[in-house]
């Protein structure tokens, strides 16, 4: 276990599991609803605090995995409850826990039906998301990977829109399918390794065939959930559909998940395949990039035109990721933290219009800058922040993303360009729109602008774009050591490949 | 005592049996029986949980009790308790017949509980007519009006193909026998080992399967499941679809184990019933709109799975499919309990029915969703934990291609368990009425709620039961 800082004294990672799901148990017992809203919050600012101390704790110095948590589960299959942390987890956690408290307090009047199930449903999303980012056994990861699906079932299903049932059965349905093989693949690696244990399966002598195989189901399951193109159809009727925390969750969370599993299954464990496909993914990163970017332009919806150019986005992360040299894949973890920000701000942004104009269309949240300047001022500086604007968090993120993939190869990067042109084109065609649009909205008298509550959801968001854009040091000094391990991996176990690799033009 | 005590839950089933006898002949509206059926099925259950640890062997060898045969009849036990007490209302029987339906429930089990500890093959035939015979009587006691007359076609269908597989394995018994001149299986399996060289006794080996995969519903014996599914009262199809799986599962490991390990025929035989089955099931499912029609061929794909922990031929795997069974168990009473008490008066459920399910009885909705999920093999219920360990176990002995069929095969079956729970939680009431849930139900549904979870977090016990359960086996040590 020599992966594996195991942590002495508070069992921290298993607070982190545990706490949600002990609320939710409370909280089916109860039948208020303004206690079932206060106690979720209260829960999930307990786990926020609690999980703070993760990052003033954490040793930028090593790779290995910290706050670790080892007891055996179910021995004859030796099948353990392995939990930890490093630095490719670490910010995806903490993004985890501060948003939840956010999520809670945006759906606090936006929920009116079914208001305690509907918390129970975000405490049990919350373990089941926080586990696969710090799960280390690979069958604890499974499971919390696939028991997330019916949370977010349900909150699309029940809370969505008017073609909800379409959405969530859509959403559920894909990325289910498209993660039944990589049980198989799980099994397969746990048959050659006979350990369930995610570190010790990397840098183990596959052969090629085998990688190629495992790499494929891998990436038939990551791939549908980032989303890349072209598996991203349910993404924008997802999206649509659900409720506002609902797109939060799913935008800033759940899809981060896909880009995780690349890092941490896919890089390290089928090196020699991750090579072998590194083209074609980069490839379809670059179509996605365009593809989400050109849709958006065209969406009247307003959610729909975030959730296109998430597609756009994420083109850039896997893109970061599939260059395989530190700044990509720095970039990417760091564009993944952004976009959560970003994206997750936009899309409570929408859902602040819904609770007043209900509806989604541009058109009728056309001039509201006159009615509501506040809104107005928090949606001008995330959209910059969207399109990559200089001195907010995403172009950190894009510009490192940009940076290593010119020196990987200058063509896929100089395809993605326009991918950042199309952002600014379609981020500020809404704004322009919704800040002065048409002459007079017809509805100005619903048009409140916003109390402190739903200032306090977006001014946390806003603190951190300018954090990361201004000062990302603290942001990407955590992550250095973990991603110069996992480059040493891949290139270690590949060497004759990487040559190959040089010679994409 | 040492001998009454080996025979205790046989014998007081019996008893249980000739009392509930007595009662037929006066208590004809099934109030009395009901409770007295209640009380046996509590005692039996505590009885068979005494004795768990018994070993020997009783009738000049024909019976034997060990942990193998005591573990399932607890199981069975616990089963038929369940289905008792989900049952309760008895909706869809006719009024004047009550009292005898739980007459030949009760010998229904007494017949599958002596069916585990069969180790001779007359006794086995004889145990399971006895439980054989009384289920087809079960299933044209239905009322006219909620049966609409497919309790008849039903109850033909189930007799006659039921007959056909009974002979079947009759036939396959003469040709063990004829090969090797006794019934016996602990004489059977070192005689049958030293000429697996013969096709015959691998024919003979099927035949006899062949009447317990007609019980579990293995493709290509399931053409009675889903008429008799939909046919029999929703509490009777509980029973089918739960208690007698347990016994063919147990009767079949024990004759996997004749076979030889080495032998290639028979796991390529299970290979393609089991991938029959979870085709046939998984796909015919996907269009059913009469739920306990659905569940039918939602079991036979099961039975599919299941098959793949034997087909491997190691203890492992039979523990493995002694799990699942257990699971499938627990996971599709959970269903019906949900089915019994949705359908007002005990009429055939549409999934439609179960609209607004939410609303009108939120606990039961949960329950349906929880059970919907499980059988899907969504963790962390015990479908998936099932699920998983009879992929672990294949793979290693390099099934990959049926590997890759079964989690296809999940892929598929996805889609009508999801409409079940999108029905039960998505769909407004549109006038239907409120479903009054009484306290026991209540009980009963949280308590196999936990047992979904709790089976699916932690498996490590029960696997380890019936791995010292297998290793007792008279084939055991073979393995």
């Amino acid at each position: 276990m020599d992966f594996l800082i195991l942590n002495e004294g508070f069992r921290t990672l298993s607070a982190l599991l545990v706490l949600p799901l002990a609320g939710a148990i409370v909280l089916l017992i109860s039948s208020s609803v303004t206690f079932a809203r206060l106690w979720t919050l209260l829960i999930t600012t307990i786990i926020a605090a609690l999980s703070l101390p993760l990052y003033w704790g954490f040793d930028v110095s090593t790779a290995r995995y910290q706050f670790g948590e080892h007891l055996a589960w179910i021995p004859s299959l030796n099948i353990n409850y392995t939990l930890g942390l490093d630095g490719i987890s670490l910010l995806l956690v903490l993004l985890t826990t501060l948003l939840m408290p956010i999520c809670v307090l945006a759906s606090w009047k936006y929920i009116k039906t079914r208001v305690r199930e509907f918390m129970v449903c975000l405490l049990i999303l919350e373990t089941s998301m926080l586990g696969v980012f710090i799960a280390l056994d690979f069958v604890l990861f499974y499971i919390l990977w696939e028991a997330m699906l019916i949370p977010m079932y349900l909150l699309i299903a029940i809370w969505g829109g008017p073609r909800k049932v379409y959405a969530a059965t859509k959403f559920f349905l894909y990325t289910l399918a498209g993660s039944v093989l990589l049980l198989v693949a799980i099994i397969a690696l746990y048959i050659k390794t006979g350990s369930w244990s995610i570190p010790l399966m990397m840098g183990q002598e596959y052969s090629t065939l085998f990688q190629t195989l495992v790499f494929l189901a891998f990436f038939l399951a990551f791939a549908i959930k980032v989303p890349m193109f072209p598996f991203h159809t349910w993404l924008p009727a997802a999206h649509v559909e659900a409720p506002t925390v609902g797109s939060v969750i799913l935008a800033s969370i759940l899809l981060k998940m896909g880009t995780y599993g690349f890092l941490r299954f896919c890089l390290p464990i089928t090196p020699a395949a991750t090579l072998t496909f590194m083209p074609y993914i980069l490839g379809l990163s670059v179509a996605g990039i365009l593809y989400g970017g050109f849709t958006a332009l065209a969406q009247s919806d307003m959610k729909k035109l975030i959730a296109y150019s998430s597609v756009g986005h994420m083109g850039f992360v896997t893109l970061g990721i599939f260059v395989l040299n530190t700044q990509g894949v720095e970039g990417a973890l760091l564009q993944m933290i952004n976009h959560g920000v970003t994206t997750g701000a936009l899309f409570l942004c929408v859902g602040l219009i819904y609770e007043r104009t209900h509806s989604r269309e541009l058109d009728a949240a056309e001039g509201i800058g006159k009615f509501m300047p506040i809104y107005i001022t928090f949606l001008a500086f995330f959209s910059m922040s969207s399109l990559a604007f200089p001195g907010t968090n995403s172009f950190i993120g894009e510009f490192l993303i940009l940076a290593g993939g010119f020196s990987q190869s200058k063509i896929v990067a100089g395809c993605a360009i326009p991918g950042a042109v199309l952002a600014a084109a379609y981020m500020l065609r809404m704004l322009q729109r919704i800040t002065w649009g048409a002459k007079s909205n017809p509805h100005p008298e619903i048009l409140s602008d916003l109390n402190l509550r739903e200032v306090f959801t977006l001014a946390p968001l806003l603190v951190f774009v300018f954090w990361i854009g201004l000062r990302p040091e603290p942001f990407l000094s955590v992550m250095h050591t973990s991603v110069a391990h996992l480059l040493e991996q891949v290139h270690q176990a590949t060497p004759h490949l990487m040559t190959a690799a040089n010679l994409l033009p | 005592m040492k001998l009454e005590l080996l025979f205790a839950p046989e014998l007081f089933l019996l008893l249980g049996s000739l009392v509930l006898f007595f009662l037929t002949l006066g208590d004809s509206r099934g109030n009395h029986s009901r409770s007295v059926a209640t009380v046996i099925g509590v005692i039996n259950l505590g009885l068979c949980l005494f004795c768990l640890h018994q070993q020997g062997e009783l009738f000049y060898h024909a019976y034997r009790v060990d942990l193998f045969s005591q573990f399932f009849k607890l199981i069975i036990a616990a089963g038929f308790l369940v289905v008792l007490l989900l049952g309760r209302a008895l909706k869809g029987v006719r009024d004047g017949v009550r009292s005898e339906y739980y007459l030949f429930m009760l010998l229904s089990v007494l017949g599958l509980v002596m069916l585990v500890s069969s180790v001779e093959l007359l006794t086995m035939m004889v145990a399971l007519e006895l439980s054989s015979f009384t289920l087809y009587l079960l299933v044209p006691m239905r009322d006219e009006a909620t049966g609409e007359r497919a309790q008849m076609e039903a109850a033909v269908k189930y007799i006659l193909f039921g007959v056909v597989a009974t002979g079947i394995m009759l036939f396959g018994m003469s040709y063990l026998f004829g090969l090797t001149g006794t019934t016996y299986l602990s004489y059977l399996l070192p005689q049958l080992r030293f000429m697996s060289d013969q096709p015959a006794v691998l024919v003979g080996i099927v035949m006899v399967m062949a009447g317990f995969f007609y019980k579990l519903g293995v493709f290509p014996m399931h053409f009675w499941v889903p008429d008799v599914y939909q046919g029999a009262s929703n509490e009777t199809t509980a029973f089918i679809a739960s208690v007698p799986k347990l016994a063919a599962v147990a009767l079949l490991i024990r004759l996997v184990t004749l076979v030889m390990p080495a032998d290639h025929n028979m796991p390529l035989l299970l290979t393609v019933l089991a991938v029959g089955s979870m085709l046939y099931g998984n796909l015919l499912a996907l269009v059913q709109k009469d739920i306990k029609r659905m569940l039918g061929f939602s079991g036979i794909a099961h039975a599919g799975y299941l098959l793949l922990g034997l087909l491997i031929f190691k203890d492992a795997g039979f523990a493995t499919a002694i799990y699942y069974i257990m699971g499938y168990l627990v996971m599709t009473l959970a269903c019906f309990l949900v089915i019994c008490k949705v359908s007002a008066q005990g009429e055939n459920l549409k999934i439609e029915d179960l609209a607004g399910l939410h609303h009108r009885a939120p606990l039961l909705a949960l329950t349906m969703a929880v059970g919907m999920f499980a059988l899907a093999g969504i963790p962390p219920f015990v479908g998936f934990m099932g699920k998983f360990m009879l992929l672990t176990q294949a793979l290693k002995h390099g099934y990959l291609p049926l590997v890759i069929i079964t989690a296809i095969n999940t892929a598929i079956s996805l889609y009508y368990y999801l409409s079940v729970v999108r029905v039960a939680y998505c769909t407004d009431t549109e006038d239907r009425p409120m479903v009054p849930v009484d306290g026991l139900t209540r009980a009963v549904s949280v308590v196999l709620m936990l047992l979904i979870l709790a089976m699916g977090l932690a498996p490590s016990g029960i696997l380890d039961l019936a791995t010292s359960a297998i290793h007792g086996m008279p084939g055991g040590p073979f393995l």
